[in-house]
C-alpha cells in the first residue's frame, strides 16, 4: 500500500512550478519582435535585483509593459479555469463538467455584460456581476440535470450546453444592439481573449479571489474523492456533504467568475488540464487540485504563446487554441463513456 | 434453485457464548417513519412502530421481499432519517442525533454495490475508512495504513491492496467493500443487500466472514436481505417485515413458520427443521410435487 503522501504533493508542484518558469520564459522570448533568450535572462536578473530602470526602453515597454502583464494575466486565469473545471467534476460526478460546457462561463460572461451595462462607473461591477451571472447558472443547469430527483449524466450536459448556448445569444443581441458590433468585445466574451489587459485597481482583488478559491476548495480536497464515490457513501464515512458542497460550488464559481471578467468565456481548459493531471497524477483531490492549477497556468500562457505568434503579427484570441484542443477532447471523453 | 441444498455447516454449530448474556448494543425501539410526497398529503409509505435489539458479536437479520420497508428501517438505524415516533439508540445514544463524523466512527455502512467515477486502488479505497478519523486532508499516518491493512488482511484480501477495483470480481470488491467497513472501526455495521450480485459461493463465504468478524471484534451486525435460505443459516435473530409492518422478531426457529413465510412472499414454500434448531426452507413449484 502507498497511500498519497504530503512529500509527493510538494515535490510534483515544485516540478511543475519549474515547468511554469520554463514557459514563462518562453512566452516572454515569443511574439512578433523576437528577443533572445540570454538576453531575457540577463534582463530579468537585473529587473529582479532592483536595476529594472537600467533596461534599455524598449525592452521595458514589450517585455515589462506588455508581454508580463499578459502572461500574469494567464497564470491567473488558467489556473482559476482548471480548479474550477476539477471541482465541478467532482460535484456532479462528471468527468465532462466543466465551467465553459455548463455554460457558467457564459452566465458568468452575461453577468459582466449586465453589469457594466448597470454600473459603468466602478471597476469592481464587472467580476461582481460575473460572481451572481455563474451562481445563477450553475444552479439552473443543476436544476435542469435533475432526473426522479438524481443527477442525469447527459441531461445534466444537455442543459448546460443549451444554456451556454442561450446566453450567449443574450450576449451577442446585446453587444450588437447596445455597443454597436463591437467585434472585438464580442470575441473577448464568447470566446475568450488575454489581450485587454486588467485595470490596475482590480489586480489585487483577481489575486486574493484566487488564493481564497483554490484555498477553500483545497481544504475540502480529502471530502471530494469521497463525494465522488457517491453522496451517499460519503455521508456513511463522515463527510458533511450539504457543507461541502456549498462550499466548493461558491468557490468554483467564484474561481470561474474572476476568470471569465478578466478574459472572457476561454473553454475547455477546465475538462482538458484535470484531465491530463489524472493521467499523470491519478486521481486524488489532494494533488489534483494543486497540479491543475499549475499545468492550467502552463496550458494558458503556451495556448497565448502560440495564439500570439502562429499567425503574428495578427494574434488570435486564446479561446480558438483552446476550443481547437478541448473539443477533441471532450468527444473522446463522450464516447469512451458513452461505451 | 434452493440455496438450502448447499451445505452449511460451518459457523453454525460453533456455538460461542451466549449472547443473550450481552448489554444490547442497538436498540430500536417503536420507531416508525412514514414517507409523503408532500407534507399535506396522506403518506404513500409508512414504517409502523418496530422494536428489537441487538448485542454484540450478534447478527440480525432484516428480512422482507421487496418494497417491505427494509430500506427505510436501515435509514432509521444508520441515522439518516429520525423517527417520527421512537427511539434508536446505538450504546444509549441517539443515531439520528449524532453528527455525520461522529456518526461515521459508531456505525459502517456497506451499501449493495459502489460505483468510482474513476478508477482506484483498493488499497486507497479501504482507507477511505480512516476518513471519519482524520482532519483537514487526511494524509494517512502509520497508524492508518495499520488499520487498513489489519481490515485487508480481515477479509482476507492482502492481496489485492494493488489492484484496481473495477478490475476485481463481484466477490473480491464485496470484500474490499467490506474491509473500508472495518477500517472506519464501528460499533455497527448495517449492510444493505450485501449477497445480490454475488454467486452463492461467495454470498455464503461472505456471511461466515460476517458472523467471524461480528465475534472478533464485537461488533453488532445487521444485515437487510430478502435470502430467506442464508437468514435462517446465519442470523442470530430475524426481524420479519411485511408491507412496513413488522410481523416477527425473534431466532430463525420462531419466527420461519410456513404459513407465514408463504403469506409474506407470496410463493410456496417447505419449511422444515435442520440441524442445530436452524430452519431450512425450500422452495416448493406450484405444480407437481417435492422440492426443485
Amino acid at each position: 500500500m502507498r497511500p498519497l503522501t504530503i512529500r509527493r504533493v510538494l515535490l510534483t508542484c515544485a516540478g511543475l512550478s519549474g515547468v511554469l518558469l520554463a514557459c514563462v520564459v518562453l512566452a516572454l522570448k515569443l511574439g512578433a519582435v523576437p528577443i533572445s533568450v540570454t538576453d531575457l535572462i540577463v534582463n530579468l536578473g537585473r529587473a529582479a535585483i532592483g536595476h529594472g530602470d537600467q533596461l534599455p526602453s524598449e525592452y521595458q515597454l514589450i517585455v515589462f509593459d506588455l508581454r508580463l502583464p499578459r502572461i500574469l494575466l494567464g497564470i491567473l486565469v488558467g489556473a482559476a479555469l482548471s480548479v474550477s473545471g476539477a471541482s465541478f467534476q467532482a460535484l456532479l460526478r462528471n468527468p465532462l463538467a466543466d465551467p465553459f460546457v455548463l455554460g457558467v462561463s457564459s452566465g458568468a460572461a452575461l453577468g459582466s455584460i449586465l453589469a457594466l451595462i448597470v454600473a459603468p462607473q466602478f471597476a469592481f461591477v464587472t467580476p461582481l456581476g460575473a460572481l451572481l451571472g455563474a451562481l445563477a447558472t450553475i444552479a439552473g443547469v443543476y436544476f435542469l440535470g435533475r432526473r426522479e430527483g438524481e443527477l442525469d449524466s447527459t441531461t445534466l450536459l444537455l442543459g448546460g450546453i443549451i444554456s451556454a448556448s442561450f446566453l450567449s445569444a443574450i450576449i451577442m443581441f446585446l453587444m450588437t444592439t447596445l455597443a454597436g458590433r463591437d467585434l472585438r468585445g464580442m470575441v473577448f466574451w464568447l470566446m475568450g481573449d488575454l489581450s485587454t489587459p486588467v485595470p490596475a485597481s482590480l489586480r489585487w482583488i483577481f489575486v486574493v479571489g484566487l488564493v481564497a478559491g483554490v484555498g477553500a476548495i483545497y481544504s475540502t480536497a480529502a471530502d471530494l474523492n469521497l463525494l465522488l464515490t457517491g453522496e451517499r457513501e460519503a455521508i456513511h464515512l463522515g463527510v458533511d456533504a450539504t457543507r461541502v458542497k456549498l462550499v466548493v460550488y461558491i468557490s468554483a464559481s467564484l474561481l470561474t467568475a474572476l476568470a471569465v471578467s478578466a478574459s472572457g468565456a476561454i473553454g475547455y481548459v477546465g475538462l482538458l488540464v484535470p484531465h491530463a493531471v489524472r493521467r499523470m497524477f491519478g486521481s486524488d483531490y489532494r494533488i489534483l487540485i494543486p497540479a491543475s492549477a499549475i499545468c492550467g497556468a502552463i496550458a494558458i500562457v503556451l495556448a497565448d504563446a502560440l495564439a500570439r505568434t502562429i499567425v503574428a503579427p495578427t494574434e488570435l484570441p486564446v479561446g480558438a487554441m483552446t476550443a481547437m484542443a478541448g473539443a477533441p477532447v471532450f468527444i473522446y471523453l463522450l464516447r469512451r463513456g458513452m461505451r | 434453485m434452493s440455496a438450502s441444498d448447499t451445505p452449511m455447516h460451518a459457523l453454525g454449530g460453533k456455538a460461542p457464548e451466549p449472547t443473550s448474556m450481552r448489554a444490547p448494543r442497538l436498540n430500536v425501539e417503536q420507531a416508525s417513519y412514514a414517507y409523503s410526497t408532500k407534507s399535506q398529503f396522506a403518506p404513500t409509505f409508512t414504517l409502523t412502530a418496530i422494536s428489537f435489539q441487538a448485542r454484540e458479536c450478534e447478527l440480525v437479520a432484516i428480512l422482507g421481499p421487496n418494497a417491505s420497508g427494509k430500506s427505510t428501517l436501515l435509514r432509521l438505524i444508520s441515522g439518516t432519517i429520525a423517527p417520527l415516533t421512537g427511539r434508536v439508540e446505538l450504546d444509549g445514544e441517539e443515531t439520528s442525533r449524532l453528527d455525520v463524523r461522529a456518526r461515521a466512527q459508531r456505525i459502517a455502512v456497506v451499501h449493495q454495490e459502489s460505483s468510482a467515477v474513476y478508477p482506484a486502488l483498493a488499497g486507497d479505497f479501504v482507507l477511505q475508512g480512516r476518513h471519519p478519523y482524520g482532519r483537514s486532508l487526511r494524509f494517512a499516518s502509520k497508524e492508518d495504513i495499520e488499520i487498513a491493512h489489519h481490515a485487508l488482511a480481515q477479509v482476507g484480501a492482502d492481496h489485492l491492496a494493488g489492484r484496481i477495483i473495477g478490475e476485481l470480481s463481484g466477490g473480491e470488491k464485496q470484500r474490499i467493500i467490506l474491509a473500508r467497513a472495518l477500517a472506519q472501526q464501528p460499533r455497527l455495521i448495517l449492510l444493505d443487500e450485501p449477497t445480490l450480485h454475488l454467486d452463492i459461493g461467495a454470498q455464503v463465504e461472505l456471511l461466515e466472514q460476517l458472523r467471524q468478524l461480528a465475534l472478533e471484534n464485537h461488533y453488532a451486525v445487521v444485515v437487510v436481505t430478502h435470502e430467506l435460505a442464508l437468514a435462517a443459516e446465519f442470523a442470530d435473530q430475524v426481524v420479519l417485515l411485511h408491507r412496513g409492518k413488522c410481523l416477527r422478531v425473534g431466532t430463525p426457529a420462531v419466527v420461519y413458520q410456513q404459513e407465514l413465510l408463504e403469506q409474506v412472499f407470496a410463493a410456496p414454500l417447505d419449511v422444515e427443521a435442520g440441524p442445530a434448531g436452524r430452519p431450512r426452507v425450500n422452495l416448493r413449484a406450484r405444480r407437481g410435487e417435492g422440492a426443485i
